[in-house]
């Protein structure tokens, strides 16, 4: 089956809408910011570096500037006396831009959610976070799978006005049932 | 001449209270001899490095009857000697005379006893918190300090991206 458009031009003439091939060029090129507070960050790195690369996914330009910086991985645990530091970082990115929420401790506070006067329960009580990856710290696999949660969240931006609909995550290796198939005759 | 004779002979023997425990050696002084201990320490038996300085809170501790134990541990580099010094400090207004015209690396340790024991050293250059910010209020190494500290995750408001 074509659509009208296809088949019609030479040979790498391409036709996209601009919506489209912004967003694939945004979110084909998030800049990270270098910013480890913890043991995080030796998972960060690992992400990084060549066995998990993540690179691939353009992503690997490590900034040492958040005014270069699209993404901010919040890797370790917050103290109270680095909350204000977080904070200014992130206001000093240029929009758009994204946090992701990366271990335990800034996820919800990690071992320290109960007791401790020290440490901030969350990082979302000082920025906003779009996507957090819950582990101790989570595996260099975790990072990447939230780092394609926020390419997501970068391709369902529009131009125009409009609700935003996330796409439904293509890679997340969930297996729908065929639909000849209900769960009754599976179990 | 060993340390502790070095000590005995210099100042009255009822106010230094020895001890030893394998092979450290202790020895408890008065808060108001402090100063000269220290400096005759230094100068006369070649402590040339305070290796640590920290505090303890005796609060509602058995048999205790100060409130707080502060800490100096000195090295001798050349013999490799160490001799752990306590002295005590009480509510209200701990303090005591700073060290660091003694030795440099009280600067950072005292800034930390004050920050968490709320411990003030007269003479210091720059006693400011250390490790907690400057808007914090309280000592949390004291042993009144709340041990829930601020509360849990309900007790605070998330971040939204709309109202950031």
């Amino acid at each position: 089956m074509t659509t009208w458009i296809e088949g019609r031009f030479e040979e790498n003439v391409i036709t996209t809408s601009l919506e489209q091939a912004m967003n694939w060029a945004r979110q084909s090129s998030i800049w990270p910011m270098t910013f480890g507070l913890a043991c995080c960050a030796i998972e960060m790195m690992a992400a990084g570096a060549s066995r998990y690369d993540m690179d691939r996914f353009g992503a690997g330009a490590f900034r040492a500037t958040p005014r270069q910086a699209d993404l901010m991985i919040v890797a370790g645990t917050v103290t109270y006396k680095m909350a204000s530091r977080v904070r200014r970082l992130y206001e000093q990115m240029p929009d758009p831009k994204y946090v992701i929420a990366m271990g335990a401790c800034t996820v919800g506070g990690g071992p320290y959610f109960k007791y401790g006067y020290h440490v901030v329960k969350g990082v979302d009580l000082v920025v906003p976070v779009d996507v957090y990856v819950p582990g101790c710290p989570p595996r260099p696999e975790a990072l990447l799978e939230g780092l394609m949660r926020i390419q997501d969240k970068i391709k369902a931006k529009k131009i125009t006005r409009g609700q935003e609909v996330m796409p439904v995550p293509h890679h997340t290796g969930r297996v729908g049932l065929p639909l000849s198939l209900s769960l009754a005759e599976l179990v | 001449m060993s340390t502790a004779e070095a000590l005995k002979a210099k100042f009255p023997e009822d106010e230094l209270v020895f001890s030893e425990f394998r092979d450290n050696h202790r020895v408890a002084v008065p808060a108001a001899k402090l100063m000269p201990i220290l400096s005759m320490l230094k100068s006369e038996c070649g402590f040339d490095m305070l290796a640590e300085l920290t505090a303890v809170d005796y609060l509602e501790y058995e048999g205790a009857t100060d409130r707080f134990g502060v800490v100096y541990v000195l090295l001798n580099n050349t013999s490799g000697e160490r001799l752990i010094l306590k002295t005590f400090v009480n509510d209200p207004n701990p303090s005591l005379p700073s060290v660091y015209s003694l030795w440099k690396s009280a600067d950072w340790l005292e800034r930390e006893v004050y920050d968490m024991f709320g411990i003030t050293f007269a003479g210091h250059p720059d006693l400011r918190r250390i490790l907690m910010p400057d808007e914090f209020t309280a000592f949390p190494l004291r042993k009144d300090y709340p041990l829930k500290g601020r509360g849990e995750r309900h007790n605070f408001p998330i971040v939204t991206r709309a109202d950031s």
